[in-house]
């Protein structure tokens, strides 16, 4: 069955014919070639495919392409446009808030949703906002100490 | 598939994303006589590496190096525009070795850090090497590199000095410039000198290593060099590579370990529109334009499976691994155990379990192959490019050398991307669909084909003297193997026995009978085991002698550098001698180890609910002596990343089975560390300057467990020797203690 879905995509208007009931994660990674979005579970257990569906953080493996007609989607490729990284990237690689880099996207999008809803959250507040985020590799400590920085928390060092 | 409009193109090239978009010349260059190699690429100069197979971790095997020179491990090249190519057979999977290779040979090399371009872990471009893993990276092949680039710098500075008219020693390198030494304006550029030259050279005895005073680069802390593509989602793992016409694979799957198909119809699978379906002498699989489709198609395939499950599951392996035990060898021997065991003033005869744990890498295995006119590229993620290039092509009835393999970023690896079963999948599918196939497992295969962490049994018997001093240690290690068994207390008399090969000697494939599953390395193969063990052991000695754990480590070990961690580690922690158990739902523990050349020792902090059996790790402090840190930032976020993983295997981590089935196939079954359960991690590098620099990736993983329970002990009287700790076991000791 195909439908017409119109959203906009990274601040773009995109049009699909293809059918609504399709998986936003993989319309992202394979239609629209965007691959910053992660597969990691599957079941919405892990974090790594999260997107922004108008400012909310939203898990893509677990969304219905339908469901965000008429929407804005974000993902991580629009969250430097032309290049400028946005405040939280920028902490991200200053406080090396990663490692091998896989749930970095999800992470991202998971702390600018959380930064958006609660623009300087105590440290419990950043805790529970990505509890739902994993991180195989331990970035923890270093991913709080990037939200921290980027909600102008600490004496970070990006600009 | 649908259309997209005001959008680019969906398909873009995956060698264009791979991490080595190398010009094919380069490829076919390097297989050349070496004194051709450096014409084809274009003129400057080449460095070759020989280093002894030891220490590469070669196996010696001429098949697997077949198409590459015998003798070579590393390559850096200077390029006529002054350009420097680090070549590496490594690859980054989150270690941070892209940066502290590159900081190697910038080092001394004599430029700066953003000059030196790295291509890794592409078997057409890089040196010959075994896989990343062992924490070698930096020990093994770190020297390598920065022999190469300080053989680079003598052959630029002879050339300097040739072209100069003085003496090589009156010559100063800064920046890939060499000027006279106190005449800047006397000056010629790595480029200039590179210019016209042809030069092929192996590194020689006469290149001097910078010592750890001189460093300029080394023993700093650039930004990853990964970070901008990282937190941009630019990064390209093997599941984001795109070719045109390229299909999406899902494998028709047994339902259990065990279990064999008899008869598999297909016909509703086939019928999907866009699918095919291939055979491939029992690889099954449904391909499909999309993974959606196949996803749904596969579902379609009906089959009989016949069924032979293991005779134990996840609570009755621990007896089958001691019986089944295949052999058992004494790599620890002295004094007279029998007779300490009658003659000490008290012993101890304890026995600890540990689970089959999963490497959980947030990516699942995924590779994109593509067969073409008798040639074969896979794109994988992988620990080991070099190991699987022999396996694909022996898979595809293919020469080695008509096979390459590159890898882009591998999105965390743990000793879990060692084997490369999903790759032999793609080429194989790849070959008979005549087009390229991308596998990627979901989270359920990754949690089936896993080769897990072996479940291990480990069983001491210990004794002391009336003054708290070591008498005896008789140590048994079944299926763990022997990695950090080693005695570093002074004990008279010792025995370690080893049955079983653990993950991290290949038990994989021959592993069948003993283990239900695939087994293989693990972050420091065994040593979580061996530690967890033994660290107790230690400690419950320490509390039956009435003596504070830190003293009677220190009083039982005279091996310097481990006294050194566990001081420096106690200072950190604000350590006050006391006798555990204190019993006051708040406990401190202290472990300590060596693994991969480096010590370590951990205090951790805890508070347990005696209600619940919960523990909450409060505080971590770890003290490490790796020698010469490369890079303190990034040895530190190897330490905090070691230890958060630890969380897991000592607290929650359990591969549950029963009937060869698989219970634990996703992560809402599967419990993984998450942000509340993060310490405060204090990280404490203790200098050792004088020290070639040792792993960095695995050492401060192995304590974890003791630590843990040590600190439960402290808190509760309750001796946790089963893994993982979890709050029903936690509450059950506390009940028993």
């Amino acid at each position: 069955m195909t439908d017409t879905i119109r959203f906009r995509l990274n601040g773009a208007p995109v049009s699909l014919e293809t059918d609504g009931t399709r998986t936003l994660l993989w319309v992202l990674r394979t239609d629209l070639a965007l691959t910053g979005t992660k597969y990691g579970c599957g079941m919405g257990l892990c974090g790594s495919c999260t997107v922004l569906v108008d400012g909310r953080a939203v898990r893509s493996c677990q969304t219905d392409l339908a469901s965000v007609q008429g929407k804005e989607v974000t993902t991580i490729e629009g969250l430097a446009p032309a290049g400028r990284l946005d405040p939280l990237q920028q902490a991200f690689h200053d406080e090396g808030g990663f490692q091998c880099g896989y749930c970095t996207p999800g992470m991202i999008l998971g702390a600018h949703a959380l930064l958006a809803a609660n623009p300087h959250p105590t440290r419990e507040q950043i805790v529970q906002g990505l509890e739902g985020h994993l991180c195989r590799c331990g970035a923890h400590q270093r991913i709080i100490a990037a939200i921290e920085t980027a909600s102008g928390q600490r004496g970070g060092h990006h600009e | 598939m649908s259309k997209a409009r005001n959008l680019r193109g969906a398909a873009h090239d995956a060698a264009a994303g791979a991490t080595a978009a190398e010009p094919a010349a380069l490829a076919g260059a390097l297989r050349m006589p070496r004194r051709d190699f450096v014409k084809a690429l274009g003129g400057g100069i080449l460095v070759l590496v020989s280093l002894p197979p030891a220490l590469t971790g070669a196996s010696g095997s001429a098949e697997q190096r077949r198409g590459y020179p015998t003798d070579v491990n590393a390559y850096l090249h200077i390029a006529e525009d002054g350009q420097v190519t680090l070549f590496s057979g490594k690859i980054e999977m989150g270690q941070g070795v892209m940066t502290s290779l590159t900081q190697m040979a910038a080092e001394d090399l004599g430029v700066a850090l953003a000059s030196v371009h790295i291509v890794m872990g592409d078997t057409a471009s890089c040196p010959w090497d075994a896989g990343t893993w062992g924490s070698m990276t930096t020990r093994f092949f770190g020297p390598a590199v920065r022999a190469a680039a300080a053989q680079a710098r003598l052959i630029l500075t002879d050339l300097a000095a040739q072209r100069l008219g003085v003496p090589r020693s009156a010559l100063t390198v800064e920046d890939g410039v060499v000027f006279v030494t106190g005449h800047r304006d006397r000056r010629v550029t790595y480029g200039e000198l590179a210019r016209g030259q042809a030069i092929s050279h192996t590194v020689d005895e006469r290149a001097v290593l910078r010592s750890a005073r001189e460093f300029a680069i080394m023993g700093r802390s650039p930004k990853r060099l990964d970070g901008a593509e990282k937190v941009t989602g630019a990064a390209k793992y093997a599941a984001d590579l795109r070719l045109p016409g390229m299909l999406y694979a899902r494998i028709v799957r047994p339902p259990a370990h065990g279990a064999t198909a008899r008869g598999l119809n297909t016909a509703e699978a086939e019928a999907v529109s866009g699918v095919r379906v291939v055979n491939v002498d029992g690889l099954v699989a449904v391909l499909a334009p999309d993974p959606e489709t196949a996803e749904r198609a596969v579902k379609l395939v009906r089959g009989r499976f016949e069924t032979a499950p293991p005779a134990f599951d996840s609570e009755s392996v621990f007896d089958h691994l001691v019986q089944a035990a295949p052999d058992t060898r004494t790599t620890e021997s002295a004094g007279d155990v029998d007779a300490a065991r009658r003659d000490s003033a008290r012993t101890f005869d304890v026995t600890y379990r540990h689970p089959y744990v999963a490497h959980a890498a947030i990516e699942p295995h995924a590779a994109l192959a593509e067969v073409r006119d008798g040639k074969a590229t896979v794109w994988a993620s992988t620990q080991a490019p070099f190991s699987l290039q022999p396996q694909i092509a022996r898979a595809l009835g293919f020469r080695v050398e008509d096979v390459r393999v590159i890898t882009p970023y591998v999105g965390g690896g743990f000793g879990g991307k060692a084997p490369g079963q999903q790759a032999v999948e793609a080429a194989r599918l790849a070959q008979a669909a005549g087009r390229p196939v991308q596998v990627a497992w979901t989270r359920a295969e990754e949690f089936f084909y896993d080769t897990f962490d072996p479940a291990a049994v480990v069983h001491i018997v210990s004794g002391m003297d009336a003054d708290g001093r070591l008498t005896l240690w008789d140590y048994q290690v079944y299926a763990a193997g022997e990695r950090a068994t080693e005695v570093f207390y002074d004990v008279p008399n010792r025995r370690v026995r080893v049955s079983g090969s653990g993950g991290g000697e290949g038990a994989g494939a021959g592993a069948a009978s003993y283990h239900p599953f695939g087994v293989g390395p693990w972050r420091a193969p065994g040593a979580n085991t061996n530690r967890f063990a033994a660290e107790q052991q230690i400690d419950a000695m320490a509390s039956a002698a009435g003596v504070d754990p830190l003293e009677f480590r220190l009083r039982n070990t005279k091996d310097a550098r481990m006294l050194r961690v566990l001081r420096a580690v106690a200072e950190a922690a604000g350590w006050r001698p006391d006798v555990a158990p204190r019993r006051t739902g708040r406990g401190r523990g202290l472990a300590c180890g060596l693994d991969a050349g480096s010590y370590v020792a951990h205090v951790a902090e805890v508070t347990v609910d005696r209600a619940t059996g919960h523990v909450q790790v409060e505080r971590v402090v770890c003290a490490q002596d790796m020698g010469i840190v490369v890079n303190p930032d990034g040895a530190k976020m190897q330490i905090e990343g070691a230890i958060t993983m630890g969380l897991g295997y000592s607290l929650a981590e359990e591969v549950r089975f029963q009937g060869g089935r698989v219970e634990t196939a996703n992560f809402d079954t599967y419990a993984l560390p998450r942000f509340s359960w993060v310490p405060r991690i204090e990280t404490v590098l203790v200098p050792n300057d004088d020290l070639a620099p040792q792993g960095g990736g695995e050492p401060a993983i192995v304590c974890m467990g003791a630590v843990i329970a040590n600190a439960i002990f402290d808190a509760t009287g309750a001796r946790m020797l089963r893994l993982p700790m979890t709050p029903e076991r936690v509450l059950a000791e506390i009940r028993k203690a």
